[in-house]
């Protein structure tokens, strides 16, 4: 039973890592696309249904895979290969420690959602990610391209100078929480927003977060692919799908960071102002209300899409689109409307709590994270890029020694306060 | 099930170990040599020291590796500049004293394994935790630990002073482009 669940906890949870990716990847053209004013991608379809766009990321993987594989002249072929596979499975094994809900209790039954249970907890993190810089480093090098060498270089620098910043930044956390573990570190903030840590340590908090930004190589910390210096960095050889683990690996690396500063500063998994003994006591309660409001906004959503409908718009199938979206939900909400507005339920089973509770959570976390991921692009498409000295002297200069500095301060109020 | 993992890991750092020193590229020696820390970093973690294997993997495979590679990338020496293989007195020595080396292990394996002191419960409770190490590093080795680090504080401030052109031979010596004070002002 045991070895049942972890293992499905070993498949599911890098699934959901790897599922958000197209997602990103369709909210960063969507994103880049009205910063700019202008629509994004919005011309591929299946039988004319569009989704917004997110069709095109499945003529992407089409094009992707059919490319030719490059090998460029002088290349060492076996680091050439390995790189990209690095990148990718360095930032999927991360996310073993993150814990995706409480532990689920039903009678004798104990469950934690995620994969390992690590003494180290965040430290096991660092030090996976740390790892990470090696793909890039060595597509850099196997390239035999200058401009590849360069961003290499780049990478490597950055990544070890706001590495440090990264880990101390943190200490100021295991101070107030008494623990490495991520899973009590979320437990210590409670489910009252403000004792969150993004309030009781908002320093250590923008310190992380920028420093997770150049730990990912997103702008303003993108010098190691620096389009207008380098042409594309380290991967400017790389084609067809050994380009595309390098353009996953970027999201998957956004996805993991969302997740470990969601964990670490904005309460994790807790539902805002409800702790798990409180939902799990008034689960009839909570079920029933979810489910009168999720009838009432689907249905609304459905009038909303319904309203977009308009013959001739585009004179093919795609016109249709918003009513095969539109009327189902608008069924799926009078449905759930009548069965949640004429029954009351009571006398749930025993597990019903607890997995209520469980996937309520989850929900929770992972809203956290796509909000997150949302200021990352944000982020990109409004700041422009450092310049190389300044990244130096603004990480070590600047970052380091206010990490020192939050950790003094904490220490001193950690002493002062009982 | 962990005596497996542990000859997996065993195999592997011992291959990637006799890998650094026979490959002839530098950059192929480091990669194998972080191949090597990383799965002693595994050994550590099934022997139940967590918090050493992520020490282990943070800091040496993670970012002293990577200095390494760093200064590799810089230098890229071409083949030529590598050193080539030829047979020495000292090679000869070295392989004998080696080959002498392994069969008194092999032959002393059976008597050497004795088996480990028996540990106290409260070290068994904490061993290789966070906790443990934590307390044993600013309780009853807190004078060496703090040695240390002041040890590589003065390596450190010894390898600006020595990399950095000394103050004096500048004012001294002005660039002949227009001198370093317009330079820097730049």
């Amino acid at each position: 039973m045991e070895i049942l669940t972890s293992l499905i906890k070993a498949i599911l949870i890098p699934v959901v890592v790897l599922n958000f990716i197209p997602l990103l990847i369709w909210m960063e053209r969507k994103g880049a696309a009205y910063f700019q004013d202008r629509r994004g991608p919005n011309r591929a379809n299946i039988f004319g249904v569009r989704l917004g766009g997110m069709i095109h990321n499945l003529a992407d993987v089409i094009k992707l895979i059919t490319k030719e594989e490059f090998f460029p002249a002088g290349a060492n072929r076996f680091y050439f290969v390995l790189a990209p596979f690095i990148v990718l499975f360095i930032y999927i094994i991360t996310t073993a420690v993150i814990p995706f809900a409480d532990e689920l209790k039903v009678g004798d039954f104990v469950m934690s959602f995620r994969v390992a249970d690590l003494n180290v907890g965040v430290l096991y993190i660092f030090s996976m990610a740390s790892l990470a810089v090696y793909g890039i480093m060595l597509a850099g090098w196997s390239s035999n391209n200058k401009y590849s060498l360069l961003g290499g270089l780049r990478a490597s620098s950055q990544m070890i100078s706001y590495e440090i910043t990264l880990s101390l930044s943190v200490v100021s956390l295991f101070m107030v929480a008494g623990s490495v573990d991520l899973n009590e570190i979320v437990r210590n903030q409670t489910a009252n927003i403000f004792s969150w840590n993004i309030i009781r340590q908002p320093l250590a908090f923008l310190l992380f977060l920028v420093a997770s930004f150049a730990e990912t190589n997103r702008t303003p910390f993108d010098l190691p692919e620096g389009e207008s210096e380098l042409v594309a960095g380290y991967h400017v050889e790389y084609s067809s799908m050994k380009f595309a683990l390098f353009f996953m690996g970027e999201y998957a690396a956004i996805v993991v960071a969302s997740a470990v500063i969601v964990s670490l500063f904005l309460g994790g998994w807790q539902v805002p102002f409800l702790a798990t003994t409180t939902l799990i006591d008034n689960t009839p309660l909570l079920l029933n209300l979810f489910g009168k409001v999720f009838s009432i906004f689907s249905i609304f959503a459905g009038l909303f899409l319904i309203t977009k409908f308009k013959k001739k718009k585009y004179r093919d199938a795609r016109d249709y689109e918003v009513l095969t979206l539109g009327i189902p939900a608008i069924l799926v909400g009078v449905g759930a409307g009548l069965f949640f507005f004429t029954h009351y339920l009571h006398d749930l089973p025993a597990w019903a709590g607890p997995v209520f509770t469980a996937t309520l959570q989850i929900l929770v976390f992972l809203t956290k994270i796509f909000l997150f991921c949302f200021f990352f692009i944000w982020v990109r498409w409004t700041l422009p890029r450092f310049r190389y000295d300044q990244l130096m002297s603004f990480g070590w200069k600047g970052m380091l020694p206010l990490a020192l500095f939050n950790i003094f301060v904490t220490g001193i109020f950690l002493l002062v306060k009982p | 099930m962990s005596l497996i993992f542990f000859y997996i890991f065993a195999t592997f750092s011992v291959v990637s170990a006799l890998l650094v020193i026979s490959f002839r590229n530098t950059l192929s020696c480091a990669i194998a040599l972080v191949a090597t820390l990383f799965s002693v970093a595994c050994l550590f973690a099934l022997l139940g020291a967590h918090f050493l294997a992520a020490m282990q993997v943070l800091v040496y495979a993670g970012a002293v590796m990577v200095l390494f590679i760093f200064v590799i990338m810089l230098l890229n020496l071409g083949r030529e500049q590598l050193l080539k293989i030829h047979m020495s007195f000292l090679g000869v020595v070295g392989i004998l004293c080696g080959t002498y080396l392994g069969v008194f292990l092999a032959l002393r394996l059976g008597t050497l394994s004795k088996p480990f002191p028996e540990l106290t419960p409260s070290q068994v409770s904490d061993y290789g935790t966070v906790h443990g190490v934590g307390q044993l590093l600013f309780g009853d080795y807190l004078i060496p630990f703090e040695l240390t680090s002041f040890l590589l504080l003065v390596a450190i401030v010894g390898a600006i002073t020595l990399s950095s052109p000394s103050p004096v031979r500048r004012w001294r010596t002005p660039s002949p482009a227009g001198g370093e004070g317009k330079k820097e002002r730049l």
